[in-house]
């Protein structure tokens, strides 16, 4: 079952800093949260609370507009503004602000159910839908909706704990401490799909993590679980799918449509959370690390706390960070400020020392060394991409297929010319997507 | 927001390998110091000192063509010294300085920073260098010293007196199909015949070639394709008796090795995908099989290399790798489609 993809590059792993920390409770409650009523792939929620409202952990405060999942109150208190907030992507977004009370009531509709065995595959769904349940290694697509969707399609489930960002650890710790989770969860999602089989893929820098659920699975070998050759971006769910079964999901196709649905470790433990014990999805495991923090840590906490408590938890800076970025150094998102908040999908605040963080200043000419080329996971050909891109000349670079590009980062990692590849490409895409909207 | 933002962003990736280009060049510069090593020990210390009047040459050459068009100066890249180096690895041991120096800047100026520099040229400097001053000086670009103490070129000087003899390949020798009895395998194997400076010893050079692949500097696509390519070739059609025996000494025996090594897999003027990297090589080793079996000249690496290098745009456009998803029977399903529409709108316009 070991298939191979093609290219990817082996960054410094840095995840020494935090893999053998134990997941921490968090040594202060935040005093606010702001929770972004967009943190998912799809349409933003509608606030369904006012300012004033008092609210309890786990009370619907956005419900879905079109694809979306809903989002519940992660602390229990006051509303005390519904308003556009800065996000971690950049562009403000709407967002339900919340005081914290400090007395942590939940709310009386999350309880843990006792029927958990006779649940039909239609009502798994509806409660991973009513729990607000999202991928939550990245892109955050509604899981719900990828769920029935595979229904009847897909033969074959992969749960990805590649983890193949450098420094991140908390889908690490998440599989070391909460083994059971990721085991019975995905049980769940395999009734949904009414199969009998599945994966989970775990770099093999990870070794302790598929030992250990390798143990939890047992005797019954309902579950694989595979160790894979570290390498970025295995993660990433193209890949992954290529890795364990062979198949490549054809352009503009999705996953289902070559018999697979991926999941990641921290949603299927959503999913058990959810199922067995009743709670939407309100909090979630968070690295905070990079060499500009004192203390580097994995925590859980609520969704809304901004980055700035995330980072006294981890004792504060040690010196001024260089870039602060939500996610994984390969393909997460640089913040402006520390006021932005965490939603479903943020696995990772680094802070980047000065040294950590090279120069980008000295770009050079390319030498067409092609290590672009002999990297890229989608057979793509950036050197030529990039010739196009940067003369503006979009539709070259379309017939050069850059729409299949996934801004994983390899190319521009590798390149020693030091260019912006992945920026080109993101520009080239938006303005081919205007030229698409125009005609 | 009233304040100034606190953190610099930029898009993602933020983590870049700690290769840059002046690594990467450095690292071909430490690969070609066996194989002059080798040479010194051959042909003597005119050798080192003919390398070191090349390079200078083509970093003052670089250097004065950016500072006279007022361009930023990159001769920090380190691309001019292996120029310099490669240049005259391919030129014979006593060639005047003069000459080499001619050489370097035909290749740095109107080969490479006439066409834009680093990155831009579509020929090889070194091989275009090669190539015109055998236009220009055939009789002592074919000047052979014969390897050994006794017959090093001296320092200085126009080394008349020097003993010379023929490389393997020349009409002496093979391309008369005749196979050098004073000369063993093991002497083209480590360098102890005659020929240019650089390119003798294929024990030495293969040594570099190997730290490029370990240091993942080099593919080893090209010059394992181009090599086996001429393998292939010549023990199928070997000039004389015994195809082993000829197939190894046209390895060995020439400029194969240093083409296929150093030139052929020049970033800047060899094909960027896979697939065009393993037409290339074949080409380069079918061209180098004709012209050492019908060409005037008795060697043809570098020409061969040259030919090929001017295709490069064309081979990558053909050559573009297989889209991600994409099975054969997409593709050709895909094909029966077009040409099916093309029918019913042929039909449709007929009626």
């Amino acid at each position: 079952m070991k298939h191979k993809f093609y290219g990817g590059v082996h960054p410094a792993e840095n995840k020494h800093a935090t893999e053998h920390k134990p997941i921490a409770q968090l040594a202060k409650a935040p005093a606010q949260v702001v929770i972004p009523m967009s943190q998912h792939i799809g349409a933003p929620c509608k606030p369904v609370v006012a300012k004033g409202d008092q609210v309890l952990i786990g009370q619907m405060i956005g419900e879905t507009a079109g694809l979306g999942a809903p989002i519940h109150a992660s602390v229990s208190g006051k509303v005390v503004a519904v308003e556009p907030r800065p996000t971690a992507a950049g562009v403000p977004g709407m967002a339900v602000v919340i005081e914290n009370d400090f007395e942590n009531q939940v709310s009386p509709e999350c309880k843990p159910r006792d029927n958990v065995d006779s649940l039909t595959p239609q009502e798994i769904i509806d409660i991973v839908r009513d729990a607000g349940i999202t991928g939550m290694g990245g892109a955050g697509f509604p899981t719900h909706v990828k769920i029935s969707s595979a229904v009847g399609k897909a033969d074959t489930i992969i749960i990805n704990g590649a983890e193949c960002e450098p420094y991140i650890t908390a889908d690490h710790r998440l599989m070391l401490e909460q083994g059971e989770k990721v085991i019975t969860g995905l049980r769940f999602i395999m009734r949904a799909l009414e199969l009998d089989h599945a994966y989970i893929g775990i770099e093999d820098n990870k070794m302790d993590a598929v030992a250990h659920l390798k143990s939890l699975v047992g005797e019954k070998a309902d579950i694989s679980v595979e160790a894979l050759h570290t390498c970025y971006p295995q993660g990433a769910e193209k890949q992954l799918i290529q890795r364990i079964t062979g198949r490549e999901v054809p352009p503009a196709k999705l996953p289902a449509d070559v018999g697979c649905c991926v999941f990641n470790v921290g949603t299927v433990a959503a999913v058990y959370d959810a199922v067995v014990n009743g709670m939407p999805l309100t909090q979630r495991i968070i690295t905070v690390t990079g060499a500009a923090v004192k203390n580097p840590l994995n925590l859980v906490a609520p969704l809304g706390t901004s980055f700035e408590h995330l980072v006294e938890e981890a004792d504060g800076f040690i010196e001024q960070p260089s870039r602060v970025i939500s996610g994984g150094p390969m393909m997460g998102h640089a913040v402006y400020e520390l006021d932005v908040t965490m939603a479903k999908a943020t696995n990772c605040v680094l802070c980047l020392s000065k040294k950590e963080m090279p120069g980008t200043s000295n770009m050079q000419t390319c030498i067409r060394c092609a290590k672009c080329v002999n990297v890229c996971p989608m057979h793509l050909t950036p050197v030529y991409m990039n010739l196009y891109a940067k003369k503006a000349e979009w539709r070259e670079t379309e017939e050069l297929r850059i729409m299949d590009c996934m801004e994983c980062g390899c190319c521009q990692y590798i390149c020693p010319a030091r260019i912006p590849l992945v920026q080109q490409f993101r520009t080239a895409k938006f303005e081919l997507r205007q030229l698409a909207m125009k005609k | 927001m009233s304040e100034q933002h606190k953190y610099s962003v930029a898009s993602s990736p933020h983590a870049v390998s700690p290769v840059g280009t002046r690594s990467l060049m450095v690292d071909v510069v430490i690969a070609l110091i066996p194989a002059l090593c080798m040479s010194v020990y051959f042909f003597g210390p005119r050798a080192l000192t003919t390398t070191l009047v090349s390079v200078l040459g083509c970093v003052f050459f670089e250097w004065a063509y950016q500072k006279a068009m007022k361009k930023p100066v990159t001769i920090g890249d380190y691309s001019a010294v292996i120029t310099g180096i490669l240049l005259v690895f391919v030129c014979p041991v006593t060639l005047p300085y003069w000459m080499i120096l001619i050489g370097d800047f035909f290749a740095i100026v109107l080969v490479k920073q006439l066409f834009g520099g680093l990155g831009t040229n579509f020929l090889n400097p070194a091989l275009a260098g090669r190539a015109f001053l055998m236009l220009s000086y055939p009789v002592p670009m074919t000047t052979w010293v014969k390897p050994g103490k006794e017959f090093w070129a001296s320092i200085v000087g126009d080394n008349v007196d020097v003993v010379t003899g023929a490389t393997i390949l020349a009409s002496d020798y093979m391309k008369s199909g005749i196979l050098p009895e004073d000369r063993s395998l093991w002497d083209a194997f480590i360098g102890n015949v005659g020929g240019c400076v650089g390119e003798t010893s294929a024990l030495m050079l293969l040594i570099g070639g190997l730290y490029l692949v370990f240091r993942g500097v080099m593919r080893k696509r090209i010059p394992v394709v181009y090599i086996l390519t001429v393998a292939v070739l010549t023990f199928i059609f070997p000039r004389g008796d015994g195809n082993l025996t000829w197939m190894l000494y046209e390895i060995f025996g020439g400029g194969l090795i240093i083409g296929a090594v150093f030139m052929a897999t020049d970033y800047v003027t060899s094909p960027n995908t896979p697939r065009g990297e393993i037409i290339y090589a074949i080409g380069c080793g079918v061209f180098t099989v004709f012209i050492r079996y019908f060409g005037g000249y008795p060697e043809g690496v570098s020409y061969a290399i040259l030919l090929m290098n001017v295709c490069v745009w064309i081979i990558d456009q053909y050559a573009m790798p297989p889209r991600y998803g994409v099975t054969k029977e997409m593709k050709n399903a895909a094909k029966a489609k077009a040409k099916a529409d093309k029918l019913a709108a042929k039909e449709g316009a007929g009626s």
